[in-house]
């Protein structure tokens, strides 16, 4: 699979929405690797690199579920792709950063992807639409087995999987679910939650991940912790988590159609109308509109199989896939003008808003 | 501002307050801007790691002074520079400064998760055969040829049962 090809097929984000994930987009797991006697990546010096991603690239290309991916090395990618992969979620700003002897191998239906030589010798990690810890885990674990087959982990009975940093000892799993939480940014309420669950040991983060903010009201959560408690008993604690912010989501959407409906339905009448009209958006506005309108969905202002059309635009009114999509480079203003025309092509042919039916929110 | 909070690590005033509660427990960490780029506090993902850059520094050098990782020449100053470890061998030399950082920054201090298990059998095998080795070769140099034979024994018989495994495989 090229690079190419990878781009222009939908990924695991962008394809499967449905109802299922109405507050949940997306589920993620990612396992930290090391190979024993060998130097971190950030220590380790380029032919030691060098070799460490060609060992750790014949032993993914041996896995089965990573056949006819994508293998590509950092220094072989465009700035644009690169952007396209980190708007993707399928590699870390920091690996786009990385100097030669890193890089990926990313499967066909783009929903597992292992970064080599990031901060660790290995990032493996999956993505699942929705609410899917048990589903990723599942698949993430046999990844991992796969790979043991071949590659000696650094690994200490004591601290557990080893590496580069600290924070990451001991099952070295970071778990994550992005949520879309309109309601609880409209109430003012996020603050309150991002507290209460850092006193729970989880993290609350942006879009995209560490210092990104929250445009689109789209949050990550994941644990903090990875050290003393087992993988199940750490997915365990999240899900319980967000399981509980999905409570609170959904009484604050409840609340806000009681205290003052008007209100609420304005706002996503007014997204509608300016998706349907504009011609000057900024990527952090569309992402606003289109919280809007995903949140109507929500609550049955459009049908239920529009839902998917706001999830692909997500992300493809992000910078990197909006110039992909327009083959060119373009000055931030530009780029303003022609999203404005995609999201005035895409909204279109888009249902009617019907404020009938809001009780009926499938939530 | 009759008494402004002054930096943790030089005398500066301090710009940048970091509080980060891990396990109920609060920690408060005051820096002047300098410092704080310096050990990349500005950047969230430095969170808890600021808390243990500093721990490491407020004490300053823990009779870590003269260590070193024979593995990979990591010191403990190279840690404050990078916040991470050179190599895995890096936590067992400097096990001694890591453990009391470990206990805020985690639920606990013992792993308690998956086991890479074929990946230590196979670590296990290969340093059971190792030692089988010296000794065959110990017991031919001193003439011992009944524990040599025993040895030799030994060898082909961990060798076949590896090899059985390893076919046993699809």
């Amino acid at each position: 699979m090229t690079i190419a090809s990878l781009i222009d097929s939908p990924s695991e984000l962008t394809d499967t929405a449905s109802s299922k994930s109405a507050i949940v987009l997306m589920t993620r797991i990612r396992l930290a690797r090391n190979l024993a006697g060998q130097p971190f990546p950030g220590w380790a010096k380029p032919a030691q690199r060098e070799k460490i991603l060609e060992d750790c690239r014949a032993a993914i290309a041996a896995v089965p579920a990573m056949k006819r991916g994508l293998m590509v090395g950092v220094d072989e990618l465009g700035d644009l792709e690169k952007r396209i992969l980190v708007e993707r979620h399928l590699i870390s700003r920091e690996l786009s950063g990385a100097k030669r002897g890193s890089g990926v191998v990313i499967s066909r239906d783009q929903a597992i992807s292992v970064m080599i030589n990031e901060e660790d010798h290995l990032r493996i990690q999956v993505l699942r639409a929705g609410f899917q810890l048990k589903k990723a885990w599942a698949s993430i674990d046999d990844l991992d087995t796969c790979l043991e087959e071949s590659l000696d982990f650094a690994f200490s009975p004591t601290l557990g999987y080893l590496t580069a940093c600290p924070t990451n000892l001991g099952t070295a799993m970071r778990a994550s679910a992005m949520m879309h939480l309109p309601a609880l940014v409209i109430a003012n309420q996020m603050e309150k939650v991002v507290r209460a669950v850092n006193q729970l040991g989880m993290v609350v983060r942006g879009l995209f991940g560490e210092g990104s903010d929250a445009s689109g009201s789209i949050f990550q959560i994941s644990n903090q912790t990875t050290l003393g408690e087992s993988e199940e008993e750490i997915l365990k604690r999240l899900s319980s988590v967000l399981q509980s912010i999905i409570e609170h989501e959904l009484n604050a959407r409840a609340k806000l159609i009681e205290a003052d409906s008007g209100k609420l339905f304005d706002k996503i009448g007014r997204a509608y109308g300016i998706l349907q009209n504009s011609h000057l958006v900024t990527s952090n506005e569309a992402m606003n509109l289109l919280s809007l309108l995903r949140l109507g969905v929500d609550l049955g202002v459009f049908p239920d199989a529009h839902r998917s059309v706001i999830d692909r635009l997500f992300i493809e009114a992000q910078p990197g896939h909006l110039q992909h999509a327009q083959k060119g480079e373009f000055e931030p203003n530009q780029r303003d003008l022609l999203r404005a025309a995609r999201l005035r092509s895409e909204f279109a042919n888009f249902a009617h808003p019907d404020f009938t039916l809001p009780a009926h929110g499938n939530n | 501002m009759a008494n402004p909070l002054k930096c943790d690590l030089c005398t500066k005033p301090a710009t940048v307050h970091l509080t980060q509660i891990v396990n109920n427990k609060v920690h408060k960490v005051d820096l002047c801007e300098e410092c704080a780029k310096e050990k990349g506090v500005t950047d969230p993902s430095g969170f808890s790691l600021a808390d243990l850059l500093l721990k490491a520094s407020l004490n300053p050098e823990p009779a870590g002074g003269g260590m070193r990782c024979e593995q990979c020449g990591f010191t403990p100053s190279d840690f404050k520079k990078q916040g991470r470890f050179g190599c895995p061998a890096c936590y067992d030399v400097f096990r001694t400064l890591l453990d009391p950082i470990l206990e805020g920054m985690h639920k606990g201090t013992a792993h308690a998760g998956k086991v890479p298990s074929k990946a230590l059998e196979r670590k296990s095998l290969h340093d059971r055969l190792a030692q089988l080795e010296v000794d065959l070769s110990t017991a031919v140099k001193a003439e011992r040829y009944e524990d040599a034979a025993r040895c030799r024994d030994e060898i082909n018989r961990v060798r076949e049962a590896a090899g059985q495994k390893a076919s046993a495989k699809p």
